[in-house]
C-alpha cells in the first residue's frame, strides 16, 4: 500500500503512462479508494486540457494578415533567386 | 459553446509531405497554406515565454520565414510542427537571452524540493467554455507565464505542443530524467496555482427566476 504523497510524486508519469507496471498499479489501486488523489489527479488533467489550449492567447489583431503579407515578400524574393 | 474559435485539426502528414515537395519543386505559394494550420500555435508558445505580444509576433513572424527560407533542410523524421516549434524555441531563447538577463537565481528552484498538489474534494470538472470568459483566460495566461522558465519551456514543447518526452529532452538539451522532472513540477505548480481558483462555481444566471 502507498500512501498519497507517494502518489502525488508520481501524477505527471501517471499522466503520461511512463510509471513501471507495478508503480503504475500501486497508484491505480491507490485512486480506487482515495477520493482525495483522485480528484487531484482529475483536477491536473483537466487544468492541464485549459492551459495547454493554444486558445489561452489571443492572436493580436492584423495578426494573420501581417505575416501573410510578411511571406508574400519573401516568396517573392525567393522566386527571383531561386536557390 | 466555443463555436467562434474552432480547434484546429492537426493535417494529415503525408497531405503535408507532399506540400512541402511541391513548394520545394516550385509552387512557392503553397507555403502560404502549409503553415496556416501553426499560426496560432507558434504564436502561443513565443507569448507564453516572451510574455510581450509585440515580440511574440515578431518571434511568429521570424520562425516561419526560417522555416520558408529552409524548407530544403527539413527532413520529414520529424513532424513538421515539431521542426517549427524547435525554430521557434529558438528564437524565443535567443530573445530572451538578448532582452534580459536569462531568469535564472530566483526562478531556477531547487528541483530536489517536492511540492504538493492542491487539496480539492469538490472541484471535478473544467468546462472548455471558460476559455470564453476573459477573466479566466487571463489567469491562464498568468499561470503559465508566471513558471520559471525552465519548467514553462517544458510544459510548452509537451503539454502544448504535444512533443514527446525525449523530443522534449533533445530540443532542449537537458536528459529524459530531467523533462520528466521538470514537467512534473510545472504541471502541480499550475494545479497549484489554479485549482483553488476555478474550484469556485461561476454564479449561475437565471434568465428566469421562478
Amino acid at each position: 500500500m502507498i500512501d498519497c504523497k507517494h502518489v502525488w510524486d508520481r501524477i505527471s508519469e501517471f499522466l503520461d503512462d511512463t510509471l513501471s507496471p507495478e508503480e503504475r498499479d500501486l497508484v491505480q489501486r491507490h485512486l480506487e479508494h482515495c477520493e482525495v488523489c483522485s480528484a487531484i489527479l482529475d483536477s491536473t488533467r483537466n487544468i492541464l486540457i485549459l492551459t495547454a489550449d493554444e486558445r489561452v492567447f489571443e492572436l493580436p489583431m492584423g495578426y494573420g494578415e501581417r505575416l501573410h503579407a510578411r511571406l508574400e515578400e519573401e516568396i517573392s524574393v525567393l522566386r527571383r533567386e531561386p536557390r | 459553446m466555443i463555436t467562434h474559435l474552432p480547434i484546429q485539426q492537426p493535417p494529415d502528414r503525408r497531405a503535408e509531405a507532399q506540400v512541402i515537395a511541391a513548394i520545394l519543386a516550385g509552387d512557392t505559394h503553397l507555403f502560404h497554406d502549409l503553415i496556416r494550420p501553426y499560426e496560432h500555435t507558434v504564436f502561443s508558445m513565443a507569448m507564453a515565454l516572451l510574455r510581450n505580444p509585440q515580440e511574440a509576433e515578431d518571434v511568429a513572424q521570424e520562425t516561419f520565414l526560417r522555416a520558408l527560407r529552409n524548407l530544403h533542410a527539413y527532413r520529414g523524421e520529424a513532424r513538421f510542427s515539431t521542426w517549427l516549434v524547435s525554430i521557434a524555441l529558438n528564437e524565443a531563447r535567443n530573445r530572451l537571452r538578448r532582452d534580459r538577463a536569462f531568469e535564472s537565481l530566483d526562478n531556477s528552484p531547487d528541483e530536489t524540493d517536492r511540492i504538493a498538489p492542491e487539496l480539492l474534494r469538490d472541484w471535478r470538472e473544467v468546462p472548455s467554455e471558460v476559455l470564453e470568459r476573459l477573466e479566466l483566460r487571463k489567469m491562464l495566461q498568468e499561470a503559465i507565464t508566471e513558471l520559471p522558465v525552465i519548467y514553462r519551456e517544458v510544459f510548452l514543447l509537451r503539454d502544448v505542443e504535444d512533443l514527446s518526452i525525449s523530443e522534449s529532452a533533445e530540443l532542449l538539451g537537458i536528459s529524459v530524467a530531467s523533462v520528466k522532472v521538470r514537467l512534473h513540477r510545472a504541471r502541480i505548480m499550475l494545479q497549484m496555482r489554479l485549482a483553488p481558483q476555478l474550484r469556485r462555481p461561476a454564479p449561475k444566471r437565471r434568465r428566469f427566476p421562478w
